[in-house]
């Protein structure tokens, strides 16, 4: 059997990956998906520590960070896509204003 | 040589591929191959919830995550022309400088904490008359009696979401551009009035009027 820290390294390292890429990434393309690179190693902390214990519901909060991550995903590309129309860029250090 | 059991193997090899993919979706510049690397990302971590007898969660995981947001991720990418943000250059030049620093630095804390876990599966032990742990029969039960208010808080938040999508992303129509010019005229001076992409619609407007 697989130790439980070797789970949590994994996500860990996936976590610190993620932050690091929304450090260095400046298309906000990119900065969105290193951010849901963050929620799945959050959830594969929930259903490891779910396993360990022996109980269901880490699985069930995962599901639900997957419901909100869906919501979310949909929403930020939407406002992406409004800002682009409007800007012609996805650079975020060209999109410092809030007003046109 | 160490031997180590095939569950291990099966976990190092795809904790590997995660990691690589996971790397590969922050030093890409254009965002599809980013795009590419992280599904890579999310199939490997569905690989390891069936290592961790989550088989449901790692169907979903494929399915809704690999599947269905990443396609809108890919679809929008695709909708926007991005290839010109190649070769624009970075503004802000210490990021890159620091990350690697607070990169190392984050990573040996989470490590730290992470080997001072030690604990070791126990094998599991379904009681009798429960399903076994992480089938949709298990998932279903709880989800439908004692987590049931979460869930339908869910709905609305995903209904939400939906309806905030569509009113983001759509376009103005030109009836609606005038009303917006006209507030825009009303409040401030008539020469400072409307901004640039309102006008746009306007000028459309006017053209097909001709």
């Amino acid at each position: 059997m697989v130790p439980l820290s070797w789970y949590l390294a994994l996500s860990a390292a996936l976590f610190t990956i993620g932050v690091a890429g929304v450090l260095v990434q400046r298309n906000v393309i990119s900065i969105f998906m290193c951010i849901e690179l963050m929620l799945n190693s959050v959830n594969l902390t929930l259903i490891a520590f779910s396993r360990f214990l022996n109980q269901s519901t880490g699985q069930l909060f995962v599901f639900i960070v997957m419901a909100v991550a869906a919501a979310e995903a949909a929403v930020g590309l939407a406002i992406i896509i409004s800002v682009f129309r409007n800007r012609e860029t996805l650079s975020v250090d060209e999109e410092s204003l809030l007003k046109l | 040589m160490i031997e180590l059991p095939i569950q291990q193997l099966i976990f190092l090899f795809l904790a590997a591929l995660a990691v690589f993919a996971a790397f590969n979706v922050i030093l890409q510049r254009n965002p599809i191959y980013s795009a590419l690397s992280l599904i890579i990302t999310m199939c490997a971590l569905a690989g390891t919830f069936l290592l961790l007898e989550a088989q449901f969660v790692a169907a979903m995981q494929v399915i809704v995550y690999a599947g269905a947001v990443m396609v809108l991720f890919v679809f929008v990418i695709m909708l926007l022309n991005v290839r010109t943000e190649e070769a624009r250059q970075d503004r802000v030049k210490y990021l890159k400088l620091v990350t690697p620093l607070l990169f190392v630095a984050l990573l040996a804390e989470v490590f730290f904490v992470a080997r001072s876990v030690t604990t070791t599966p126990a094998p599991l032990v379904t009681p009798a008359g429960e399903h076994p742990f992480g089938t949709v029969e298990a998932i279903g039960e709880a989800m439908f009696s004692s987590y049931l208010f979460p869930f339908e808080a869910t709905s609305v938040l995903i209904l939400m979401a939906m309806v905030g999508a569509l009113v983001l992303a759509r376009k103005r129509t030109a009836q609606e551009a005038e009303t917006l010019g006209k507030i825009i005229e009303d409040a401030n001076q008539p020469s400072l009035a409307p901004a640039s992409p309102v006008s746009e619609l306007e000028e459309n407007k006017h053209e097909l009027a001709a």
